[in-house]
């Protein structure tokens, strides 16, 4: 189920106020089972083109292919799209409100009219898949720990079993271990599952250590489109745009500019380590 | 002088049914104890649930020890008269920038802890002027608050709690909903409150780049404390931190990876310059 | 989106009315209001106007702003013309079929009209020059007095100024809730009423759920910043009268003054201006 986006264009305001172009003219094309990050500045429209993907808004102008298929078309049931892009929205865990974590996770299929065995069934994989326990299934989600919250609303997501998954920071809160978990969790729907996978974030390092494509947007525009290391080469523009390096690749500009001649594309810790023993033995 | 003493907390919390009859009891806070001296920058790390917000709240009598006793300026913390001089000794900033702001403008949202010390109209307004030039929110202060972002808020809140002109200031996750423009607009104001006008700092946190500079860390795990000392001292520790949940910084893991690797890279490294300094020295 | 919506509908700029203690614009719109109801005769009107107009042109608020409350009453005030126009019995004007327009009738029309009118912009712009806050200070402060009957009234203002900063933040959450729970298949627009309310829940338990939440935290905020009620104390912008207040107190009292007065006289005036069988008889 590619994803096309084909001149999104997005235009926030009445006649009233002053208009602001959230989305603006914004291209491309995923291909089935990708690990997308989607990186930017607050403001920079992430989060509208996030709810722009999955139908949630309509564009200004533009509009999006999903398996080949004008989701903004007039003929289009625009309902049926949230089977197939599953959107987490932040602090997802705020849209709990059933009294056990399983009729939670139950609410997408059975509004996406599935029978009551069916509906079971999803839920039940669901939250297999999120990897909570079965006592916790008839708890209320009410009493759960922040991170265990957060796995019900994503469960709640995944029931639905979208082919195209997009999350608006997902680790946002969480500690380091559950930060980990989580985007573990997403690694694995990508690779295992073979869903498509959409990730906001604010963390270089975890974007470079997971996702196989970076989106850069700035002011509304798709500014770089590129794989990590190549992202990643863009220092200044990156740096105008309010975003950093990861931190091991500002370590391996400065290492270099000490004199050691040590490639600076290195993103991840691993490669990093391994530049500098190459270099150096 | 010690400008917080806490020796020996406990803090349990019954969780009861739906009846009221008494499911079980937590322990959040176990036998903890610790000093901290004023003008000290502390960083309490922890994951999440392993007490350290619980007692936070400890710091200015929200919650009460069940055993133990907390001292703010050589105060009881369960003295019920000294509460309103406790709490203007040791403020407080809390996780949510949203929640924590009363005032539908940026200067009466900081004059409310002023105003409910009873202070005369003319010294809260500079108070208010002085504190948001101290956290460089000055040329805000006419605005709604709903029109700033994460950052600022919580460097409004910050100041709201200068303006009562504290000496200690426990700020409780306060950059886990910021980004990290947000996060890093905090801890240098943060840094500049300690080292410009020796407040002491209490800065509760799970990010450990914020915990880099501070003279100490108290890292909690499962309501006690497990590791402190300095951050030199706690990230050399790598393993062990995993353990609790936590992560040290990327560099230091560098560090670490490449010192395991058989270079002579010395045991701790926080900073990108130690880092190549070290490096050079190979 | 909704960062940005402002309660009431202040309009932001610096003017004597802008600037006039909130005390003196409550009890002035509250007096003006109620001369417009107790006198209904033309000369009380149009001094009524006269002062308005005179505010108007103080208030540096584009008219369009001052009418635009007009807008919301238009159907009342349409509603009542008519009515008063055909169902208020007198002189006969005009007649055809069952329809007859008195002349009575007319001037009930003109006068309510003139009313409704006063009334809408008087209030409008008592809300257009001052800001939900100071309007919470001025209700709290002339309130106080019920104080003695043990009446919550700082309570009762920190309650309003909160929701007031609350209701922004509140609105964009329900906005995000929608979408999620639309993003899980809800549907809030059926046509069936059990299943409409029914399709709420998802919207109502979560928003009530981070309302709690955030009333907890905010009230562990103020307890850590030393509030402990309104006794004791100070405020950064105290309410004081200055010389405009005063100034504007004494043109409300002769407003008074003058309005009773003609309210009073009002039917010697016209006995004394409209010889019998004048065609002016049909104005007052």
């Amino acid at each position: 189920m590619p994803i096309i986006a084909d001149g999104l264009t997005y235009v926030y305001g009445s006649k009233t106020k002053a208009k602001t172009t959230a989305v603006d003219n914004v291209t491309f094309k995923i291909n089935d089972g990708q690990f997308i990050g989607l990186i930017g500045h607050t403001g920079s429209g992430k989060s509208t083109l996030l709810m722009l993907l999955s139908g949630l808004i309509k564009p200004t102008s533009g509009t999006v292919y999903i398996d080949g298929e004008d989701i903004f078309a007039k003929d289009f049931d625009l309902h049926s799209i949230h089977g197939k892009v599953g959107i987490v929205f932040q602090y997802p865990e705020n849209q709990l409100f059933e009294e056990t974590v399983f009729k939670d996770v139950c609410f997408g299929p059975k509004n996406m009219g599935l029978d009551k065995k069916e509906t079971e069934l999803c839920a039940y994989e669901a939250l297999k898949l999120v990897g909570l326990e079965d006592e916790v299934f008839y708890q209320s989600p009410f009493d759960l720990s922040g991170g265990q919250k957060r796995r019900v609303a994503i469960a709640g997501i995944l029931s639905m079993k979208p082919k195209i998954l997009v999350l608006d920071e997902p680790t946002a809160g969480l500690d380091p271990a559950g930060r980990k978990e989580i985007l573990d969790l997403v690694k694995n729907l990508c690779r295992e599952k073979g869903m498509t996978v959409i990730l906001v974030s604010h963390s270089m390092d975890d974007v470079a250590e997971y996702v196989d494509r970076i989106l850069v947007m700035n002011d509304g525009r798709l500014e770089i489109d590129a794989v990590p290391k190549e992202a990643f080469k863009h220092k200044e523009e990156l740096e105008g745009f309010g975003l950093a390096l990861p931190q091991v690749t500002q370590a391996m500009i400065k290492i270099k500019e000490i004199g050691i001649p040590v490639r600076t594309d290195a993103i991840t810790v691993e490669e990093a380590a391994n530049e500098i023993m190459r270099v150096l033995y | 002088m010690k400008i917080i003493k806490a020796e020996k907390v406990t803090f349990e919390y019954i969780r009861r049914d739906e009846e009221g009859n008494v499911e079980g009891i937590n322990r959040a806070v176990d036998n903890v104890s610790l000093d901290v001296k004023e003008g000290d920058f502390i960083s309490i790390l922890g994951a999440n649930g392993s007490g350290k917000s619980t007692f936070a709240k400890h710091l200015n009598s929200i919650l009460l020890p069940t055993e133990g006793t907390v001292w703010v300026d050589g105060m009881d913390t369960k003295d019920e008269e000294k509460i309103n001089k406790i709490r203007q000794t040791a403020g407080m900033v809390f996780q949510n920038p949203d929640n924590q702001i009363i005032g539908q403008v940026v200067d009466e949202d900081v004059a409310f802890g002023p105003e409910n010390m009873g202070i005369p109209t003319e010294e809260i307004k500079e108070r208010v002027e002085e504190a948001l030039k101290t956290v460089g929110m000055y040329e805000f202060i006419k605005r709604s608050p709903n029109s700033l972002s994460g950052g600022q808020k919580q460097r409004v809140s910050i100041a709201g709690v200068l303006a009562m002109h504290p000496k200690c200031i426990v700020l409780d996750e306060p950059t886990a909903m910021l980004d990290p423009t947000g996060r890093k607009e905090v801890i240098r104001a943060l840094r500049a409150l300690n080292e410009v006008e020796g407040i002491t700092i209490i800065l509760i946190t799970h990010y450990m780049e914020e915990t880099v500079y501070s003279d100490k860390i108290f890292v909690m795990h499962k309501g006690s404390i497990a590791m402190e000392g300095t951050p030199r001292e706690v990230f050399s520790r790598v393993d062990e931190l995993k353990e609790y949940k936590l992560e040290v910084p990327q560099i230091t893991l560098l560090a670490h990876t490449l010192r395991q690797r058989g270079l002579r890279i010395p045991e701790c490294v926080l900073t990108v310059k130690e880092l190549t300094d070290a490096i050079k020295n190979c | 989106m909704f960062k940005e919506v402002s309660l009431g509908q202040y309009y932001q700029a610096d003017s004597v009315i802008h600037r006039l203690d909130p005390r003196v614009k409550l009890v002035g719109t509250l007096l003006y209001m109620i001369s417009l109801f107790v006198f209904n005769n033309i000369f009380c009107y149009a001094v009524a106007a006269l002062l308005l107009a005179s505010v108007m042109m103080l208030c540096k608020v584009p008219v369009g702003y001052m009418f635009k409350g007009l807008r919301a009453v238009l159907f009342i005030m349409l509603f009542t013309v008519v009515f008063n126009v055909f169902f208020t019995t007198g002189d006969i004007l005009f007649e055809f079929g069952i329809i007859h327009i008195s002349k009575e009738g007319i001037k009930m029309a003109v006068l309510m009209l003139v009313r409704l009118t006063l009334l809408i912009v008087s209030a409008s712009i008592m809300t257009l020059t001052t800001t939900p806050n100071r309007l919470t200070d001025g209700l709290e402060k002339l309130f106080r007095p019920l104080k003695l009957f043990k009446a919550p009234v700082h309570e009762v203002a920190l309650m309003m100024s909160i929701a007031l900063r609350f209701i922004p933040i509140l609105s964009e959450e329900t906005d995000k809730i929608v979408k999620a729970q639309t993003a899980r298949g809800a549907k809030f627009d059926s046509k069936k009423l059990i299943e409409r309310v029914k399709s709420l829940i998802p919207l109502i338990v979560p928003l009530f759920v981070s309302a709690f939440r955030r009333a907890s935290d905010l009230a562990l905020a103020m307890e850590a910043r030393g509030y402990h009620g309104g006794e004791g104390r100070t405020k950064l912008y105290p309410l004081k009268y200055e010389g405009r207040d005063f100034v504007s107190y004494i043109i409300l009292a002769l407003y008074v003054a003058v309005i009773v007065f003609l309210g009073i006289m009002s039917a010697r005036i016209v006995a004394f201006l409209t010889p019998e069988n004048s065609y002016l008889t049909l104005f007052f």
